[in-house]
């Protein structure tokens, strides 16, 4: 290589790539009280690299060259710690770090480490915002800033969230170290949680930057393989998520438009679905359905199944009674009014207007744009009414906009008769 | 809110194996509760059939399948939450266990501490 230029290119991406593993490696080579020399370590090794890099251009092995570093720098650490301890505080006990004779960037240490790190970080006690934010910074090599954007949020907010975050880690008795059964068993309903959450981030989320709602998705995935490559880890569980995540990713680029605004799923141009997305779906969909346990994410890929699914008489049938399944797990308002939908669908929009108006959640934008939805065919001025409500309560300008083009027509239509 | 426990009986044991439309049915009443938030519990199935049902009575007296004194049998129960038995009531009447014979009582749940 040696290219100059190329490592403009390079370096952010090898930064996301390798920073998370770097931090992982060293966290658990230094334990997690000290995750900020982790931290510090990794990003001085690109600093270091951005600034070598430039005029040198980029070496042969870009990764290996950066772990060599990482790893040099880790050894001066411990260097100047031990002068430091030695010769100026050896009265105190030198003691909490603990050192080890080495380490290395092995594949294997990479991946113990990084699924290690998953499970420090879905700590049950940070808050879920903090552990996402904790998760993008620590797992994914987002920068503070990166992470604001995604979550519209100012960066000091974040900076605060992410110190109390680190704190509550750092007193966790957690050991990086040595993952054993029960902490992953006793953990790993959170991790899941967390990553899920994580990927709805990324898929439902405030922001319209489609390249940094598409890069949380993408992140989700790759931390949720990494629980698949563990035998520990890899659960029907994990499966079913990893199959729900495949098969909503699969529609990514159909279910916006260039300016951002949402297409609704029936007007979706389904060449636009990533056919290999959804046979990975199909085949992690597969592979959750050993053992017994149906859990929520199973239910939801089942639903995210019927809905890549092109045509099926009684689609809408098997989506309602998966639907009727998992509200009886958990109770959301969202999952209640898709529900009413999937009604809808099956039963016509008359019955399920009677469904609809017994959930009562008039606070909610979707409420109303559901009611607005069902009474267009019935009571124009009905839908007119609920459609008006949902622009009040609506925060997003692209949906008050989606919701006028619906009024706009309803209006026309009226007229017409 | 109250709770309230739904008991469901029916007549003849040949219903209580239902059909996939009838399951169906039924899973989107329960479906229609939960998704009001309302459903406390959602109960359990109790088996009727010989070898899975007995009834204990006095003096070491044990016969097979449910308790038949009335003529019906408990076939399964859920817990909802209602601001009145009235409302409890209203949940009920929507189940579709009346169109084969079956009835429901309601009863409000005292809560021990």
């Amino acid at each position: 290589m040696g290219n100059k230029q190329l490592h403009k290119e390079l370096l952010p991406h090898l930064f996301r790539q390798e920073y998370a593993k770097m931090t992982a490696v060293l966290c658990r080579h230094f334990g997690l009280k000290h995750i900020e020399i982790a931290e510090d370590i990794a990003s001085d090794t690109f600093l270091k690299a951005s600034e070598n890099w430039a005029i040198n251009g980029v070496p042969d092995h870009p990764t290996a060259w950066l772990y060599t570093v990482a790893k040099n720098k880790t050894k001066d650490y411990f260097k100047h710690i031990s002068v430091f301890e030695t010769k100026i505080k050896d009265v105190l006990k030198p003691k909490e770090l603990e050192k080890e004779k080495d380490f290395e960037f092995s594949n294997q240490n990479i991946a113990d480490s990084q699924l290690a790190m998953i499970f420090a970080v879905c700590n049950p006690a940070n808050s879920t915002e903090s552990q996402i934010a904790l998760a993008l910074k620590v797992l994914c090599g987002f920068s503070v800033e990166e992470i604001a954007n995604a979550f519209l949020s100012k960066t000091e907010t974040i900076k605060k969230r992410l110190l109390r975050a680190r704190n509550n880690l750092c007193n966790d008795n957690f050991k990086i170290k040595s993952l054993s059964e029960t902490e992953i068993k006793s953990r790993s309903d959170t991790v899941l949680r967390t990553l899920y959450l994580l990927f709805n981030e990324g898929y439902f989320s405030k922001t319209n930057n489609q390249l940094i709602r598409k890069e949380l998705c993408s992140e989700a995935v790759r931390l949720t393989l990494i629980l698949t490559e563990n035998p520990l880890t890899n659960t029907p569980q994990t499966n079913a998520l990893l199959a729900l995540m495949c098969f909503q990713s699969s529609r990514l680029e159909a279910r916006t438009n260039d300016k951002g605004e949402t297409i609704l799923f029936d007007e979706q141009d389904k060449n636009l679905w990533d056919k290999s997305l959804i046979e990975k779906g199909n085949y992690y969909l597969v592979n959750a359905c050993t053992g017994n346990d149906i859990s929520k994410f199973h239910l939801e890929a089942g639903i995210a199944y019927w809905h890549t699914t092109p045509v099926d008489k009684n689609k809408w049938q098997h989506i309602l009674q998966l639907y009727n399944q998992l509200i009886q797990i958990e109770y959301s308002p969202v999952i209640a009014l898709n529900r009413t939908f999937a009604f809808a669908k099956v039963y016509g929009c008359e019955k399920a207007i009677i469904e609809a108006e017994k959930l009562n959640l008039t606070e909610s934008n979707y409420y109303h744009k559901l009611l607005g939805y069902l009474y267009a065919e019935l009571v124009i001025d009905k839908a007119i009414d609920h459609y008006e409500q949902a622009i009040q309560l609506t925060k997003s300008k692209t949906e008050k906009q989606t919701i006028k083009r619906e009024i706009e027509q309803l209006k026309a239509k009226g007229n017409m008769q | 809110m109250k709770e309230f426990a739904l008991i469901f009986r029916l007549k003849d044991i040949t219903d209580f194996k239902p059909s996939p439309e009838q399951m169906q049915e039924r899973m989107n009443w329960l479906g229609s509760i939960a998704a009001q938030n309302k459903l406390v519990d959602k109960g359990n199935t109790l088996l009727p059939v010989p070898g899975s049902a007995k009834t204990v009575k006095p003096d070491n007296v044990v016969t097979d399948g449910p308790y038949t004194e009335i003529k019906e049998f408990i076939s399964g129960y859920i817990v909802v939450k209602a601001e009145t038995i009235d409302e409890a009531v209203e949940m009920a009447q929507e189940n579709p266990i009346f169109k084969i014979g079956g009835n429901i009582e309601v009863r409000e749940v005292m809560k021990r501490d």
